[in-house]
C-alpha cells in the first residue's frame, strides 16, 4: 500500500535540496503531451480552411464550445479570460485521466491544485481592482468596517476551499483504488478496476474539472461585477 | 496509563472516525439539492439543461464539508502533528 507521494530524485541547486516527487515528473510528462499537441496544431493551423474538416472540426469545436461556455458563464465583457481558463481544463482533465495508466495523478497532489486555485485567486483579484477599482476595495469593508476581518477571512478562504475540492475527490479515488489493488487476490484486479476507475477517475475527474473552472468563474464574476 | 503514546493513537483514530460521520449531513445537504433539482427539471423540462448546471455547482459546493472531513481524518491518520510533539517529549 503507498499513498504517499513518492520522491524519485534530489537534485542539489546552490547548496539547496530540491526534491523531484512523482507529482513533478508525472506533471512534465503532461506538459510535453501538451506541449507537442499544441505545436502540432499550430503547424497545422496554416493549412486550415474555411470549411473545417477532420482535425481541424476537432479543435475549432473544443475553442467554441468552451468560449460560449465562458461566455455564458462569466458575462460577455469578461469573456476574454477564457484562454487561461482553456488550459486549466485542458490540463486539469488531462491530470485526472493520467491514474487510468495505474500512474499517480497530479492533481491527487494538494501543490498542483492549490498552484491553480492560487492562480484563480491572483486573477479575481486583478479582474476586481481593473473592472471596479476603489468599489472592490470598499466592499471589503461593507456593510460595516468592522466586519472587515471576516470579509478577508472570506476571501483567503476562496482559493483553499477551491484546491481542497478537487484534491480531496482525487485524493479519494486513489486511496479507494489502492485499498482495491493491495486487498484483493490477483485473480480479481482484471477487468473490476475498469468500472472503479471509470467512476474514481473518469467521471469525477472530469465533474470536479468543470467544477473546478465554473467555479473560478463565479469567483471572477462576483469580484468584476 | 500505560502508554501514553497508544492513547495519543488511539484518540486520533476515534477522531477520525468522528471526522469522517460529517458524511451523514453531506449527503442529506445533497439529497436535498438533488431533489428539488429533479422537482423543478419536471416542472419546467424547457429549464432543465440551466437547472443541471446549477445542481452541479450546488453539489461541489455541499460536497465541500464533506471532503474537508475526508482531509481532516487523513491528517490525523497519517499526519498527526500530536504523535509527533508525543514521540519528542517522551523521548
Amino acid at each position: 500500500m503507498n499513498l504517499e507521494v513518492n520522491n524519485l530524485w534530489v537534485i542539489n541547486v546552490f547548496g539547496r535540496e530540491i526534491w523531484i516527487t512523482e507529482t513533478i515528473f508525472n506533471t512534465w510528462i503532461i506538459m510535453a503531451v501538451l506541449i507537442i499537441l499544441a505545436v502540432i496544431i499550430r503547424v497545422k493551423l496554416r493549412s486550415f480552411k474555411t470549411v473545417p474538416q477532420g482535425f481541424q472540426n476537432l479543435a475549432e469545436a473544443a475553442v467554441e464550445i468552451f468560449d460560449n461556455f465562458a461566455k455564458n458563464t462569466v458575462g460577455d465583457h469578461l469573456s476574454y479570460i477564457a484562454p487561461w481558463f482553456f488550459m486549466v481544463f485542458v490540463f486539469l482533465l488531462t491530470s485526472c485521466l493520467f491514474s487510468v495508466f495505474g500512474l499517480r495523478a497530479p492533481t491527487a497532489d494538494w501543490a498542483t491544485t492549490f498552484a491553480f486555485s492560487l492562480g484563480t485567486f491572483i486573477i479575481m483579484i486583478f479582474m476586481g481592482l481593473k473592472h471596479r477599482k476603489g468599489n472592490y476595495l470598499k466592499s471589503f469593508f461593507e456593510p460595516n468596517v468592522i466586519l472587515f476581518p471576516i470579509n478577508l477571512i472570506g476571501e483567503v478562504a476562496k482559493p483553499i476551499s477551491l484546491s481542497f475540492r478537487l484534491f480531496g475527490n482525487m485524493l479519494s479515488g486513489t486511496i479507494l483504488l489502492t485499498l482495491y489493488y493491495s486487498l484483493t487476490p490477483l485473480f480479481v484486479q482484471i477487468g473490476i478496476p475498469a468500472v472503479l476507475h471509470a467512476i474514481f477517475d473518469v467521471a469525477f475527474g472530469a465533474l470536479q474539472t468543470y467544477i473546478f473552472v465554473i467555479i473560478s468563474f463565479m469567483y471572477i464574476r462576483g469580484a468584476a461585477e | 496509563m500505560q502508554d501514553p503514546l497508544a492513547f495519543v493513537i488511539a484518540i486520533a483514530h476515534i477522531a477520525a472516525a468522528l471526522a469522517l460521520l460529517n458524511g451523514v449531513t453531506t449527503t442529506f445537504g445533497q439529497a436535498k439539492i438533488c431533489s428539488q433539482a429533479i422537482e423543478s427539471m419536471a416542472r419546467q423540462p424547457e429549464a432543465a439543461d440551466s437547472i443541471r448546471s446549477t445542481m452541479f455547482v450546488g453539489l461541489a459546493m455541499a460536497e465541500t464539508s464533506g471532503i474537508y472531513g475526508l482531509l481532516i481524518a487523513i491528517v490525523m491518520l497519517f499526519a498527526n502533528p500530536l504523535v509527533n510533539t508525543m514521540i519528542s517529549h517522551l523521548g
